[in-house]
């Protein structure tokens, strides 16, 4: 637990969902990031349109932390509901603020803590007319009295309503009325600023703040994908709706309206995943986003890819299961279905990016590795990267890039070779050469997921199947040191320990090691971003004595991932596992790690 | 066991295509299905219209899912892509395909399991997206490489080999195309050549989703006394509605015909269906006429065959989307990419 101070503590706002509320938790988000402080927003919400809670978080961190603290200094309690589960959650010396046209005497049970009053909806009933408004303009009403509580640029939220509304004109007056009306209630009832409040600082040049569904579906238009095919769901919908924005955009013929690109909204994700293949197959890069449930449906396709050695892309944000799960909270519980998705003896390759910055990025990877190594691709996020707005440096791209095609033979090279075999190692890389429908009589093969030899054609022969299978399995052994290396972050001092985590826990685990460091406990960090395992993730792992496995899921995924693809023994692993589907907070690690360093008297 | 190859046999005076090909140049691997397989027929068939229509066997695409049908895309055109997918997936497959490169002939061979049962979701929505392919399903009412269950296809009362009796009412692919808006619905038979071949041109030419159900029986499991997919119910029942031929763009096509006799329909390439109406008062161009002959037959356990329903004027897969002509796979990646100014831009929402 840490004290709120200037720029550093969070604000916790909870709403009914559906009422408009996100918008307005963005604009204060958006204000402070814009007054040069980091910040950390967590929107918590229900698999629901409207009528139930819904939590947005801003951790403000001067010092640019990335995760979650696990603290709550403000709260600004607008939905009954939850007012006692609210209200318990409060730091200590925190500060809740509520709508007190319906007085509750009861929240002054906690001595502890400061309840600030605003009758919000007594101010808009008289200010705004219509039904819609009053509902709406509660939300403003709000951030005018949070904007006046935390010392927030009046200047800077005016100008991000205006931005809001550029398209609306006629609501900008109505959105800043009601916003004066919570500022001036507050400046006439409290003392403003509260103790801990916002002082502009120069911390988020160069910086934006995206989430990473958008950034990864800006990634497929940078990679140069001009076929997608989904099923919606969440929480992978708005990867899709970002790639068909951006394709919008930048690739419909402005004198003809005609489309560089096309996007089909499937019957279900197996005729997603069988599309995807169908368009790799015949040489256009393509991709799907989908969730856990829907890696379920697509195994059978995902283990024809790999086997008849198609190209194919998929990204999982993952969302808690199993089954249905908590289809809107956070998990990393895909981790070994992904690896090794379909029946049969199938293995895959993996990238885990951590924040949205490396969701664009992987994005264009991920489609170069398809097609270097002719195979399913996933691209493993969750809830908490995907849907969340997060500071990242600015996107930036090499022009020199060109797209990695693999190994395509075109018509004149097809025209030079004798004869063309499709499942043949001709360069002894493991990875054969492919061709593409129409491009020449010689290319023609007879792709199946049946059982067939080197040369292509049908074989119930065990060794000729084996030859393949075999090299199918080297091949993907030889993408180790291709995929994303790990980012490994020594400690100050040598440490015979570490810590192994991924993805999303990045922030959380940082910010926990360095914290321990500070009081004397030296931890090794190494951040996974590839499977297959590289000899990087090898070397670590034999370097040090114990290795705490941070990831969010039950069942240890990524600790059981190593125990079965490294040569570690079982008792050097001690898993640290976060699974409720809220975000990982670093409080989390560092008492699970402070813990187990007691128990195990690692100094 | 391996994919036998084909003999390359060359006769003397064999007539050629405009392309200077033999019909044997259409040919594939031996065929390893049953001897007297409704499918080997319709194989034949298939190999022979791609002939006739001159189409360069590599510009071709074969697409199947799994089943005995879904085996013959190995069968015919050596030198075509083929993709032997997964169970009642070829449809997605397809559409992925055709979406990627729509320059390419594509020609889908399924059976009754495939599309009716286990894929019987695909099947209908590569319809409703009116993906540029012919779809070939070879109905033969069994499940044959699993020996003999029957399919969704079976019609009701139809016996077994066994003897036992079909209880739940079949699914009937055309009436289904039909229901969904599919914009060519044919219906033949493996033992019919003359009709089938033909109804495989239109097929092929027709821009948008092209669907022919070929009774095809199956010798082994169920050509019985007491099935309704055996040969001889087939040729008993068996009623031709409409004749279709089509005809290659050409300045010299005449538009002449007997109004009310021939019905031509244009198609995007310029040629014409010629459609001969076997059957008085039936217009395929008619949807609901179309329904309603087929519930006719149906009620006096016809089975209709022709050409039943042409829609040219319904837009494909690529029109609703509102692709451009050039394939996707070649469109060059610096059309593709936006650059890194253009990123810096677009990201000013973002600050």
């Amino acid at each position: 637990m840490s004290e709120a101070a200037i720029n550093d503590f969070v604000i916790k706002l909870a709403n009914v969902n559906g009422t408009g509320s996100a918008s307005a938790n963005g604009l204060l988000m958006k204000a402070i990031f814009r007054m040069g402080v980091p910040v950390v927003g967590k929107n918590v919400f229900p698999s629901n349109i409207q009528g139930l809670p819904t939590w947005y978080e801003i951790r403000v961190t001067e010092k640019g932390y990335r995760g979650r603290s696990g603290d709550v200094h403000f709260i600004v309690a607008m939905n009954a509901e939850t007012y006692e589960r609210d209200l318990a959650e409060l730091s200590p010396g925190g500060v809740l603020l509520y709508d007190n046209t319906w007085p509750r005497p009861h929240f002054l049970t906690r001595p502890d803590i400061q309840v600030l009053g605003v009758p919000f909806a007594r101010l808009c009933n008289d200010a705004f007319k219509a039904a819609r408004s009053r509902i709406l303009m509660k939300n403003m009403a709000y951030v005018g009295t949070v904007a006046a509580l935390l010392n927030l640029d009046l200047d800077v939220i005016h100008q991000l309503v205006r931005e809001m509304f550029s398209t609306k004109p006629k609501l900008i007056d109505l959105n800043l009325q009601a916003i004066a009306l919570g500022y001036d209630y507050a400046k006439e009832h409290f003392d403003c600023p509260l103790p801990f409040s916002v002082q502009s600082r120069d911390n988020t040049a160069g910086k934006v703040m995206i989430d990473g569904n958008t950034a990864a579906g800006l990634g497929c238009v940078y990679a140069g994908a001009t076929f997608g095919a989904w099923y919606p769901i969440t929480p992978s919908t708005s990867l899709m709706d970002a790639f068909a924005k951006y394709c919008d955009q930048l690739r419909v013929d402005v004198d003809t309206d005609l489309h560089k690109y096309c996007i089909i909204q499937a019957e279900d994700e197996l005729a997603a995943a069988g599309m995807i293949i169908g368009a790799a197959w015949n040489g256009a890069r393509s991709f799907t986003p989908t969730s856990g449930p829907g890696i379920s449906l697509m195994s059978e396709f995902i283990g024809f890819a790999y086997y008849a050695e198609i190209p194919m892309v998929l990204f999982d944000i993952q969302r808690v299961g199993p089954s249905t799960g908590m289809p809107t909270r956070t998990q990393q519980c895909d981790i070994q279905l992904c690896a090794y998705a379909s029946h049969g003896d199938t293995r895959h390759l993996l990238l885990f990016p951590a924040d949205p910055g490396e969701c664009f990025e992987m994005a264009v990877q991920a489609h170069d590795l398809a097609e270097r190594f002719q195979t399913p691709v996933f691209v493993l996020s969750d809830i908490d990267i995907g849907m969340n707005d997060w500071m990242v440096d600015e996107l930036t791209w090499d022009d020199s890039y060109q797209p990695d095609r693999g190994k395509l033979l075109s018509t004149e090279e097809l025209e030079k070779i004798e004869k063309f075999h499709r499942y043949l190692d001709v360069d002894g890389d493991h990875i054969p050469y492919r061709t593409l429908p129409g491009t020449h009589p010689k290319g023609a093969y007879f792709t199946r997921g049946s059982g067939h030899n080197k040369f292509g054609g049908y074989t119930e022969d065990g060794q000729a199947y084996k030859e393949v299978v075999d090299r199918l399995r080297a091949k993907w052994h030889s993408a180790a040191s291709k995929v994303p290396a790990p980012v490994i972050s020594p400690s100050k001092k040598k440490a015979c320990c570490g810590i192994i985590s991924v993805g999303s826990c990045d922030g959380a685990v940082l910010e926990a090691r360095d914290r321990l460091e500070a009081e004397g406990l030296h931890l090794d960090y190494m951040r996974i971003r590839g499977f297959p395992f590289s000899d990087e993730v090898e070397q670590f792992v034999a370097d040090h004595d114990e290795i705490f496995v941070v990831e969010q899921n039950r069942d240890a995924q990524l600790m059981g991932l190593l125990l079965l693809e490294t040569d570690v023994p079982r008792e050097k692993l001690i898993p640290i596992l976060h699974y409720s589907g809220e975000p990982l907070d670093y409080q989390f690690v560092y008492s699970a790690l402070q813990e187990a360093a007691r128990v195990r008297k690692i100094a | 066991m391996t994919s036998f190859t084909k003999p390359h046999i060359r006769r003397k005076n064999e007539p050629v295509n405009k392309l200077g090909l033999v019909r044997a140049d259409y040919d594939g691997a031996m065929s390893t299905l049953c001897a007297g397989c409704g499918h080997d027929s319709v194989t034949a068939s298939m190999a022979r219209a791609f002939f006739e229509l001159s189409i360069e066997p590599h510009r071709a695409v074969k697409v199947s899912g799994i089943g005995c049908s879904s085996k013959t895309t190995a069968y015919f055109l050596r030198e075509a892509h083929g993709n032997n997918t997964v169970h009642g997936r070829m449809p997605s497959v397809a559409t992925g395909a055709v979406a990627a490169n729509s320059a390419l002939t594509y020609i889908g061979v399924s059976g009754d399991g495939d599309s009716l049962s286990i894929g019987l979701g695909q099947f209908v929505h590569a319809m409703r997206r009116n993906v540029n392919m012919l779809y070939v399903l070879e109905n033969n009412g069994v499940y044959g490489l699993t020996k003999g269950q029957f399919s969704a296809s079976a019609d009701l009362g139809s016996l077994a080999k066994r003897g036992a009796p079909n209880e739940m009412p079949p699914i009937d692919p055309v009436s289904l195309a039909l229901s969904v808006g599919a914009t060519f619905v044919a219906r033949g038979f493996s033992g019919d050549r003359e009709q089938l071949v033909p109804l495989i041109k239109a097929g092929l030419k027709h821009k948008g989703f092209g669907l022919i159900d070929v009774i095809s029986p199956c010798v082994s499991f169920n050509d019985h006394k007491g099935s309704t997919k055996s040969y001889a119910h087939t040729y008993q029942y068996y009623h031709k509605a409409v004749h279709a031929d089509y005809v290659a763009p050409s300045k010299d096509i005449k538009v002449c015909y007997d109004e009310g006799e021939i019905m031509p329909v244009e198609m995007h390439d310029g040629g014409v269906i010629r459609l001969r109406k076997l059957e008085k008062g039936f217009d395929p161009r008619d949807r609901a006429a179309a329904m309603s002959a087929l519930a006719n037959a149906q009620k006096n356990d016809e089975i209709l065959t022709g050409l039943l329903h042409i829609d040219e004027t319904h837009p494909d897969m690529h029109a609703l989307n509102k692709m451009e002509d050039r394939p996707l796979n070649e469109i060059p990646y610096a059309e593709l990419n936006p650059g890194a100014a253009k990123l810096h831009d677009l990201q000013k929402g973002f600050r």
